[in-house]
């Protein structure tokens, strides 16, 4: 659902230490370890042999998860490559078969996987950072609310079914030995708090018991985590942060000793930081160090978001996923209003025996400094003060709820709580504080802290605040003051009235993101490259327009329909064209040339396009249904690799970019706008990803997807070209020569000349289709079919008529069936009946069943054409030919008026085309029948 | 009077024509549904088995009820559906949707009507959400999840059917065909037409998806049978509270059709056409001369709503033109005949009218050119007489060509009736030359 490009920074890959092998031929060298730096920034990542990564996917917020068995290079050390085992997502299985588990999946659950068609060899440029994966036994629950950032494995998958997977398999023999951190720099800040606070309200509802106290030490760990990746990122030294990662697995006491010696070491710079207050030079890591705190949260919760948004039962309703994000948001704005009223007044609220004891507590524990250090930066750093807030703000709302769980909705959630978890949760940044603190105590001595980091945070700013900077702040400040304002508004009716204030929310969004995307400009140059609309794409979905978990359905009925109670009843179902036939006959050529085609390429992992034409109902859709559902089957018993199969409709979308649209929701089960559509499935088709199914693609109805400049069919035809691609287009249309009649040539080119014509059925074909459907259900009398078919193929070769007529036949047969010499079957009488009725023109009827003056005038028009000598006349002319004959008649002439009536009415039923009736006596009159068919109604009365 | 003070259930006059108003209104307005289709018993066979077929056994199927105005389409469709809804099978499972082509213009208004009449998830109040896009997609997908057995079968009434074709690609006609022909949520879909080329504007796509089945309501009526539906549209129920009263209408009634006058009148009516409409606007025309001083219809009556009926409405406005204006008109008739109908302007019919002038040599009829100019704008206004299509406004006014658009005998027909007619006027509308 969401989405968000990273500023791209250049990253350096280098091997550590000495290979461990060489192979001499091939010139490969085996290392140990990687270390991943990113240019400007002090810290690297290190990735070991048997360390669990994420990779790459095909879009950012779906990355890959994998273990790394191998890491490889040649000698130049160009190429660095990863030989890796893969595990599936739970996004990455598809929904069918995720019912094979036979329970919800957790979100944070992924497979080991063991599925064939796939390349285990990836760049080592596209590892994101390494991800704790941890193996449970098969009947072990999922821990419950578990640590956010490490993921599980109970069984694998092999694309076919889920088994239980060994430990062994999954479990890295020694700790990894590295600090995790997000080997990209910090994305706009903005994007990922608009989404994750969602999820956290998602996370609260899948999780049955939301325990309080369980919450936060979930809280806890992960800002333990995150701390501990700020701590050693500064610090560089490995062997703690080894200790320290590895710690977050380990016990709490374990770690709290690690983290004591960390503090300890790093207590001088951080004094010596705040002595200098010269942010210049280490302003960079400073911000690094925050916006990895930030970033490595929002990372987390962005998986988190993306497991749970890609989990399959989408039950939650919009009111839910708004919920929790105008929560934090309000929270939020809670609290960047409470610094400067913080500031002011510092000391007076805590009462002193707090402030001692907070006193007391900053001068013992080093900690402290820590805490005050890990505050800092977010002074000294020049970011907005609403940056820091953010993170904080979830913060502080995910304390509350867990705190507070029965405040669900959270509707009435004041500044004062907010502030007071908020404050709580400052605590709990710093596990080494006792945990015997009186909670009010803690608060206090919390805000304390807080106020502390603040006056920091003024000082700081008064000496470095830019032009941009406070431009900054002015622009933020109102948008500030709207967004509380706004969101207080929402808080009456916030479930029901979700939908009437989507317009507020909208702009709130854009407020939010654009003032979010200029964040980052002042602080990192990279960042800029960020396109401004990412943030605002990536809050369109999440602000639908129409409550998008609307389940379109028609009401079920309160009786069942009734069975067929008859043999015509039962042929009349069978004949309907939408009963799927056991099989199609008399397409078998076409349908083994489709089959190949799509065969092979699903094999070869290649993509192609087919064009197929034909007249109406001659089964080109049904043929190419088919031949998908054979090959769906086929792919069912293993024979063929797994494939996705999409079909779109030029006739069922409104305008032909919404192509992109329906593609991207039917493969992903995205919502975008065509554009951004189009850009996703343009990345999707043009990068590689390891893991990829094929694609078959049913285009029906093409010729309605052509637009002056072809774009569309231009990219459908232009992606399967692609080398990753694996897409296979299938395009249907009536006309033969389509490609050359309204495709320009780089269009017409990339369709290829992969063609196939569904030539109109003969009559003996019809015949053999009726019969297959009515399967020996004895309806009809052999003749009639024929005179059927005959007919039909004469005409046009559309099976669809050729059913219908049967249909109609059988009707017709039931209703005479009280006639006594009927036979009970469908004979030819009634067969021509009801050809008759399809076929005949109604024309000459109507012209009998006119009235007097209609026929008259009827004749007056064909006198005044025979005396004109042409086609047409004015009424003035026929009216005077028209009273003649009356006269002649022996009937009153009639008025102008009602001679225009008359003229009128037979306009109306298109006997003459008339010019618009404004014209009056002036309008012109033609004939729609041929004069023949006139004079032949009128003779036969 | 004596027959109020027999039986219990006799009300007073005034009361009995209140009722009597309010019952035929109903009638020849079509707000009433006739117990029984007059006329169109096989066609009612027909879509009622249709309609049934959809509504018990799930099957979809589209027809059309082909007709010209006035055909009872609607009556015949109302009445079926009155019909099926007597069913208790059906009563609960079919979702109406009534679409006009007058009112839903395009396809996006169609779908939006579509989703509300459906009351599908995404409606909140009478609002429906969502984009054109959005909604089709949706539609799309409520039809899609349904099946034969399971779903409620949904009955689709396009009125005016010929104008949904008219939207772009026809995307409503082809989904709504499309779900007819595969295995979704059953529909039945019911378009009324007064065309009877409406399948040549079906798009082959379309077309080859619709079912051809065609219902055509082309009456055969003769003359004896529309005299008999006058006297059944205008007699009282049984059921009429006033009973006596209801007799003496009846029988009046029976008197005025047997009539000799009123069937001739009758009988024109029937030449001219047979629909219902036409019929029901002259029977009404009868009821509202009907009241408490005059209960009963006579035949005086239907002569004279007969004359309302058949009046010509140009030659009625020529009545209320002045002199003056009359005889720019007579002029023009003249220049039309001399110049077979070739356009003129104002210059050539005021020299016309002029020439008159001379020769009556009488200076009643003497106006300045601005008084003659005005007069010929007030015929433009009445639009008797309208400008050629090409010439532009470009033209001085006075040099304008212009179309008489009245013919010879609406002008003569008026002179006859016109209220002090001078003689002269007249015999130079008579003459042969100007």
């Amino acid at each position: 659902m969401k989405y968000f490009t990273r500023p791209k920074i250049r990253r350096v890959l280098q091997w550590r230490g000495e290979p461990i092998s060489l192979n001499r031929r091939t010139k490969i060298s085996e290392y140990e370890s990687l270390v991943i730096r990113v240019e400007g920034l002090p810290r690297t990542t290190v990735i070991n042999v048997g360390q669990h990564i994420l990779i790459e996917g095909e879009d950012e917020e779906n990355p890959y998860v994998a273990k790394v068995l191998r890491l490889f290079g040649d000698e130049s050390g160009t190429q660095k490559k990863v030989t890796v085992q893969w595990y599936s997502m739970v996004s990455e299985v598809p929904l069918s078969k995720l019912k094979l588990l036979g329970r919800e999946p957790h979100p944070q659950e992924i497979f080991y996987y063991q599925g064939p068609n796939c390349d285990d060899e990836v760049s080592a440029e596209s590892i994101l950072r390494p991800v704790k994966v941890k193996h449970l036994d098969g009947s072990a629950p999922f821990p419950d609310p578990g640590d956010p950032d490490s993921l599980y494995v109970k069984l694998s998958w092999d694309s076919k079914t889920f088994k239980v997977v060994d430990s062994a398999l999954v479990n890295p023999d020694p700790a990894p030995a590295s600090c995790p951190k997000p080997s990209l720099p910090p994305s706009p800040p903005c994007s990922p708090p608009a989404a994750a606070p969602a999820s956290r309200g998602l996370a609260r509802r899948a999780l049955p018991t939301p325990d309080p106290s369980v919450m936060r030490r979930a809280a806890l760990g992960e800002v333990r985590y995150s701390r501990a990746s700020a701590s050693a990122g500064k610090a560089c030294y490995a062997a703690e942060a080894e200790s320290l990662h590895s710690a977050t697995k380990l016990s709490a006491s374990k770690c709290l000793s690690a983290k004591r010696r960390n503090a300890m070491e790093r207590t001088p710079g951080v004094r010596k930081k705040l002595e200098l207050c010269s942010p210049e030079k280490k302003s960079m890591s400073h911000t690094d160090v925050l916006s990895q705190l930030l970033d490595e949260d929002l990372e987390s919760e962005g998986m988190l978001a993306q497991h749970l948004s890609s989990s399959p039962p989408r039950t939650l309703s919009l009111g839910h996923r708004l919920t929790p994000l105008k929560k934090s948001r309000r929270a939020s704005a809670a609290q960047d209003a409470s610094p400067l009223k913080e500031s002011t007044g510092m000391d007076s609220p805590p009462p002193s025996a707090a402030e001692d004891s907070s006193r007391e507590l900053l001068d013992k524990s080093p900690q402290q400094g820590g805490l005050v250090e890990a505050g800092l930066p977010t002074s000294s750093v020049k970011t907005p003060r609403r940056r820091n807030a953010t993170p904080r703000g979830k913060y502080a709302t995910r304390g509350q709820k867990a705190s507070t769980p029965s405040r669900q909705k959270g509707s009435k959630v004041l500044k004062e709580p907010a502030l007071g978890a908020l404050a709580e949760v400052d605590h709990e940044d710093s596990p080494m504080l006792p945990v015997t603190t009186p909670r009010s105590s803690k608060r206090k001595s919390a805000r304390l802290v807080l106020s502390r980091i603040k006056v920091q945070l003024s000082l700081l700013e008064n000496q470095q605040d830019r032009d941009s900077d406070s431009e900054e702040e002015d622009d933020f400040v109102p948008s500030k003051k709207e967004l509380q304002s706004s969101s207080e508004e929402e808080e009456e009716g916030e479930e029901e009235a979700g939908l009437d204030s989507d317009e507020d929310v909208v702009v709130k969004k854009r407020r939010h993101a654009s003032a979010g995307s200029r964040t980052p400009r002042s602080k990192q140059k990279t960042s800029t490259r960020t396109p401004r609309k990412t943030p605002n794409r990536k809050v369109t979905p999440s602000t639908p327009r129409t409550p998008h978990r609307a389940t379109p359905s028609i009401p079920s009925r309160s009786r069942p329909a009734r069975q067929p109670a008859n043999v015509l009843e039962e042929a009349r179902i069978r004949l309907h064209v939408s009963s799927v036939p056991e099989s199609l006959p008399c397409r078998e050529q076409e349908f083994q040339d489709i089959y190949s085609f799509v065969e092979s390429k699903i094999i070869d992992g290649t993509g192609g396009c087919m064009y197929i034409s034909g007249v109406p109902g001659t089964g080109k859709t049904a043929t190419v249904h088919e031949v998908m559902r054979c090959l769906q089957h086929a792919a069912d018993v293993d024979e063929i690799p797994p494939f996705h199969f999409i079909e779109i409709n030029g006739m069922k979308m409104t305008d032909p970019h919404q192509a992109y649209v329906q593609i991207l929701q039917k493969l992903t089960g995205q919502k975008a706008t065509a554009d951004h559509a189009a850009a996703l499935l343009e990345k999707r088709f043009s990068n590689p990803a390891p893991k990829r199914e094929s694609t078959v693609l049913l285009v029906d109805e093409l010729d309605l997807l052509w637009t002056r400049k072809q774009n569309v069919m231009y990219n459908l035809f232009d992606w399967p070209t692609r080398r990753h691609a694996r897409l296979v287009v299938l395009t249907i249309a009536n006309t033969m020569d389509l490609p050359e009649r309204i495709m320009i040539n780089r269009v017409a080119s990339r369709l290829g000349l992969t063609r196939m014509s569904f030539q109109p059925y003969s009559f003996k074909q019809l015949q053999q289709i009726i019969t297959s459907r009515l399967n020996k259900v004895k309806a009809f009398e052999e003749d009639a079919l024929q005179l059927v078919s005959r007919k039909v193929a004469a005409l046009s070769g559309d099976a669809r008529r050729c059913l219908d007529i049967c249909r109609r036949a059988t009707e017709i047969c039931e209703h005479s069936a009280s006639d006594p010499s009927a036979t009970g079957l469908v004979g030819m009488g009634h067969v021509m009946d009801a050809l008759n009725e399809m076929f005949s023109s109604a024309y000459i009827t109507a012209i009998k069943c006119a009235s007097v003056q209609e026929q008259i005038f009827l004749r007056a028009v064909i006198a005044e054409f025979r005396r004109l000598g042409l086609e047409e006349a004015t009424f003035q002319q026929v009216f005077v030919q028209h009273q003649a004959l009356c006269r002649v008649e022996g009937l009153q002439p009639i008025s102008v008026s009602e001679g225009l009536a008359v003229c009128q009415r037979l306009g109306a039923c298109r006997v003459l085309l008339l010019e618009p009736s404004r014209l009056g006596v002036l309008q012109r009159v033609r004939l729609n029948v041929s004069q023949d068919d006139v004079v032949f109604a009128l003779k036969a009365d | 009077m004596s027959k109020r003070k027999v039986g219990a259930a006799h009300m007073p006059v005034g009361e009995c024509i209140t009722q009597v108003q309010e019952i035929l209104r109903q009638r020849f307005c079509r707000q009433r549904v006739p117990d029984r289709p007059g006329g169109v018993e096989a066609q009612h066979k027909h879509l009622l088995g249709l309609l049934k077929r959809t509504a018990v056994h799930g099957e979809s199927n589209s027809v059309l009820i082909v007709g010209p105005r006035g055909a009872g389409k609607t009556m015949l469709l109302k009445c079926v559906l009155r019909d099926l809804m007597e069913e208790k099978e059906v009563q609960k499972n079919l979702l109406q949707v009534h679409l006009n082509g007058l009112l839903q213009t395009d396809d996006r208004i169609a779908l939006k009507e579509i989703t509300r009449q459906l009351s599908l998830e995404n409606v909140v109040g009478d609002k429906v959400f969502g984009s054109f896009s959005e909604n089709l997609v949706f539609l799309l997908e409520a039809l899609k999840k349904g099946d034969r057995s399971s779903s409620r079968p949904v009955l689709f009434v396009l009125d005016e059917f010929d104008l949904f074709a008219h939207h772009k690609n026809q995307t409503l006609l082809y989904n709504l065909f499309d779900v007819s022909q595969s295995a979704q949520t059953p529909i039945a879909v019911v378009g009324l037409t007064c065309r009877l080329d409406v399948l040549e504007l079906l798009e082959k796509r379309v077309k080859s998806r619709f079912s051809h089945r065609q219902i055509h309501l082309l009456s055969s009526l003769t003359f004896p049978q529309y005299l008999e539906r006058v006297q059944t549209q205008l007699s009282l129920p049984d059921d009429f509270p006033d009973e006596n009263f209801a007799q003496n209408w009846n029988s009046s009634i029976k008197a005025v059709c047997e009539d000799k006058s009123v069937r001739d009148v009758l009988q024109r009516h029937f030449n001219s056409s047979k629909d219902h409409r036409t019929m029901n606007m002259l029977l009404m025309l009868c009821l509202s001369r009907v009241s408490v001083s005059k209960p009963t219809i006579k035949p005086a009556d239907v002569l004279e709503a007969s004359r309302m009926c058949f009046s010509d409405a140009k030659a009625n406005m020529l009545h209320g033109l002045s002199i003056l204006e009359l005889c720019l008109i007579i002029a023009m008739k003249h220049l039309n005949d001399i110049y077979e109908g070739e356009p003129f302007n104002l210059q050539m019919v005021h020299n016309e009218f002029k020439k008159f002038l001379h020769r009556k040599s009488s200076s009643m009829y003497n106006f300045e050119q601005p008084v003659i100019m005005k007069a010929f704008e007030h015929l433009q206004q009445l639009e008797l007489i309208r400008p050629v299509d090409g010439s532009s406004a470009k033209t001085q006014r006075e040099y304008q060509l212009m179309r008489l658009m009245l013919d010879h005998s609406q002008i003569m027909e008026a002179l006859q009736k016109y209220p002090q007619c001078p003689t002269d006027v007249k015999q130079w509308a008579m003459s042969a030359f100007g």
